[in-house]
């Protein structure tokens, strides 16, 4: 056992953050607002870097490598807020043509259940006009969609690097995969999600520090406050909670033999979950006045969060599964 | 990023769960009444069946009585303890845990032979001297004065809070041999035998109605000057490697405990009703007891990830930065545990024993227990306050709060 990132796997992340700090600056993404949400040509450079062909077998047209290594690279684009249906287009390397080099954009959504008493929600699609495939996961198994043929309003979005539009009536779609393989792509969609929200949350907490180490009141770094410090704190142990527990579920996903892989994702994005809620909350808070602008980056990240939240069914249903897992 | 176990890491624990399989049976159940006496003979006699085995002191060197593997075959060992069921350190906690460690560290080989193999046999229990009724958080203001005499210290003074003094044979203990210095350079480290003339032990009924701490009265107690461990004055450094220790890796065998802890809660949820459901059907209990395991899951990642930091480190001694955070997640974690075991147990928890329904004991004392004794987790060892402001100004960098003169 060495729970450690190992040489190649700190390379990555190297490589992932340089690119991040080049290509995905705040100041950049905030030129992105009201657009699809997708630069073609960013895409293209995150599909040669690997980001959606990570974790698909050589054989397949992929690198080969792990979801652990998969988790590393999102966990960093949580920390840059990264947008785009990153997720989705990774889950779907090597089921569609073009998905893996970032030619073709996959984006994707979990069919809204049926009313039981009262109206059908609409889906809520993202990034519709960035998309070039809409992949819909129910429990019967994965759709094709083709995006362009989807009507409905494009309302405004709560995060602006994640625009929507609302989708009344769903169509079926063309089966692509079965109810086995939509069971894979929620765990390791859960697994995905929780390091992208391990990286909003490490961001929250380091944006958090760096304020609270330069604002002075009372003729004194805000950040020297005990009632700061240790709200700066409590974010540090979520952050770290959660990164154990998000590398743990990747790593089991990768080595079946060690635990039980499906226990550990949804584990894995209870904890996230709760960290990058807490922790923009928190943000917000030790940045006063501030943190409530437009202008301070801390909202893109927790709204980025929020959004993030509603993925797989959300972090209750997760919940719900570890409590089953326990009496199973 | 790797977490399987080696097989030499799989043979051990195989080999370990056999042997665990018998002995559980022939050691019994440890008394948990207050008959210290009895409580110290169980432990001896549990801790001398691992010592014969070769199940004492896993990553400690074999020259001292240990095992000779490594930490990693150390968490196989308590992931197995808690898997059959079978006791805890006990009143070893100190001894093994961190005076032993901080001996292996920073003591001679003198103390080393003298006291390490001992400790694994279970034939020497300690106790910790460290804090005092004004020096608790602020433990470098302390008080208790050790005066040279020859080749002797003499202790005078009063210690508090020292859990098991009452079935100690040592005491790990810091003193003042230098009022005048600044107070962290004035300290030292002492191996006080618990025997000696002029000590005094008093136990104290804690919240759990239980005398597991103490406090301890020191007139004029003669120490030979050989006991100190590290130089005279240096007591501090010494003292955060035991803190490291204690921190760090004394409390990895219960953090893996509460996953078997939340298992049967769970478990007792479906069989206890309150407010005319059973417990599990309450949405809320559910999925607290959801999101407690994932945490329970992430606290056991996080160990892991610490033990293969210390691993690559080298030196051995875990690294306190990292340790906090464990300390924090894991007395947090505790009562949220304790607090949802209660609302499981609803009126049940008016009795603090376990009842019988149908002919079944459930055993909701186990939460009672959890519900009173977790919050002493936020206190010991430092409080959860302290470690995060060293989480603030180390980790993060930040800066000290201006320090306050009465006048
Ligand atoms: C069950 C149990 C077993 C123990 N066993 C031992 C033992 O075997 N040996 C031993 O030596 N000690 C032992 N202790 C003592 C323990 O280490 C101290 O209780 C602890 O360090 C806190 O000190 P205190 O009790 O004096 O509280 P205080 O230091 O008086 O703290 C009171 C409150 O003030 C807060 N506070 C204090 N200073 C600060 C600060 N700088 N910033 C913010 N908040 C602050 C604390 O967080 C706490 O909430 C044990 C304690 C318990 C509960």
């Amino acid at each position: 056992m060495d729970f450690q990132l190992n040489a190649d796997q700190l390379d990555l992340v190297d490589a992932v953050q340089a690119f991040c700090i080049d290509q995905l600056p705040m100041s950049r993404l905030r030129t992105m607002e009201g657009g699809p949400g997708v630069d073609r040509d960013t895409w293209a450079q995150m599909g040669d870097m690997g980001w959606f062909a990570l974790s698909l077998a050589p054989d397949d047209g992929g690198v080969g490598l792990g979801l652990a290594d998969a988790a590393l690279v999102f966990e960093q684009a949580g920390r840059f807020c990264a947008p785009g249906p990153i997720m989705w287009s990774h889950l779907a390397a090597g089921l569609i043509d073009g998905a893996a080099q970032g030619a073709v954009v996959v984006g994707g959504v979990e069919r809204p259940a049926a009313a039981i008493d009262g109206a059908t929600m609409p889906a809520v699609i993202e990034y519709p006009d960035a998309c070039d495939v809409l992949i819909v996961v129910d429990d019967d198994g994965l759709w094709r969609i083709d995006p362009a043929t989807l009507s409905g309003r494009t309302p405004r979005p709560t995060d602006p690097l994640t625009p929507v539009k609302l989708v009344a009536d769903l169509p079926q779609g063309d089966q692509i995969a079965g109810a086995e393989v939509a069971a894979t792509w929620k765990l390791r969609g859960r697994i995905l999600t929780a390091a992208l929200m391990v990286g909003l949350a490490d961001r929250l907490e380091w944006l958090s520090v760096g304020y609270a180490a330069e604002r002075f009141q009372f003729n004194r770094p805000i950040g020297s406050f005990q009632s700061i410090k240790h709200l700066l704190a409590d974010m540090h142990v979520r952050t770290e909670m959660a990164r154990a527990q998000t590398y743990a579920a990747a790593v089991t996903w990768d080595q079946p033999d060690i635990g039980d892989a499906a226990r550990a994702a949804a584990a894995a994005l209870v904890v996230a979950s709760g960290a990058v809620e807490k922790n923009g909350d928190m943000a917000v808070q030790v940045h006063g006045g501030m943190g409530y602008t437009w202008e301070v980056d801390v909202h893109f990240f927790l709204k980025r969060g929020l959004v993030a939240r509603t993925w797989w069914s959300g972090t209750e249903a997760a919940a719900e599964d570890v409590a089953a897992s326990l009496v199973s | 990023m790797d977490l399987r176990y080696s097989e030499n890491d799989e043979a051990f624990r195989s080999e370990l769960r056999a042997w665990l399989h018998t002995a559980t049976k022939e050691i019994g159940i440890r008394p948990t009444n207050e008959d210290w006496a009895e409580r110290r003979a169980y432990d001896q006699r549990w801790q001398k069946m691992l010592f014969d085995a070769g199940y004492a002191g896993i990553n400690w060197p074999v020259e001292y009585g240990g095992r000779g593997a490594t930490l990693t075959e150390q968490l196989v060992y308590y992931e197995e303890i808690a898997r059959s069921g079978a006791p805890d350190v006990g009143i070893g906690f100190v001894g093994q845990l961190h005076a032993g460690p901080t001996i292996m560290m920073m003591g001679n080989e003198a103390q080393r032979r003298a006291h390490l193999p001992g400790i694994l046999a279970g034939t020497e229990v300690w106790c910790q001297g460290f804090s005092e009724p004004g020096a608790g958080s602020d433990l470098a203001s302390l008080q208790c004065k050790a005066v040279r005499d020859g080749d002797e210290y003499v202790i005078t003074g009063q210690k508090i809070w020292t859990s098991f003094a009452q079935v100690a044979d040592f005491c790990e203990m810091l003193v003042r041999t230098d009022p005048e210095a600044p107070k962290h350079k004035g300290i030292t480290w002492l191996i006080v035998p618990m025997d000696l003339p002029g000590i005094e032990v008093r136990p104290l009924r804690n919240m759990s109605d239980t005398t597991e701490f103490s406090e301890v009265f020191f007139d004029e107690v003669r120490v030979p000057v050989s006991n100190r461990v590290g130089d005279e004055n240096a007591g501090w450094r010494v003292a955060m490697t035991t803190l490291s220790f204690e921190r760090g890796t004394a409390f990895m065998a219960d953090q893996i405990l509460i996953g078997r802890l939340v298992q049967d809660m769970a478990a007792l949820s479906r069989r206890i009703t309150t407010g005319g459901h059973r417990s599990w059907d309450d949405v809320e209990i559910r999925r607290e007891l959801g999101h407690l395991a994932a945490e329970v899951d992430a606290l056991d990642a996080l160990t892991k990830r610490n033990v293969s930091a210390i691993a690559r480190a080298g030196d051995g001694i875990p690294d306190m930065n990292l340790a906090v955070v464990v300390k924090l997640a894991y007395s947090e974690l505790r009562q949220r545990l304790g607090r949802l075991g209660m609302n499981i147990i609803g009126r049940a928890g008016l009795v603090y024993d376990d009842i019988e329904v149908d002919g079944h004991d459930l055993a909701t004392r186990a939460l009672l227990y959890e519900r009173l004794h977790s919050l002493a987790l936020s206190i010991a060892a430092g409080t959860s306050q302290v470690q995060k402001n060293i989480i603030a100004e180390r980790v993060m960098g930040l800066p000290k709060e201006p320090t306050w003169t009465s006048n």
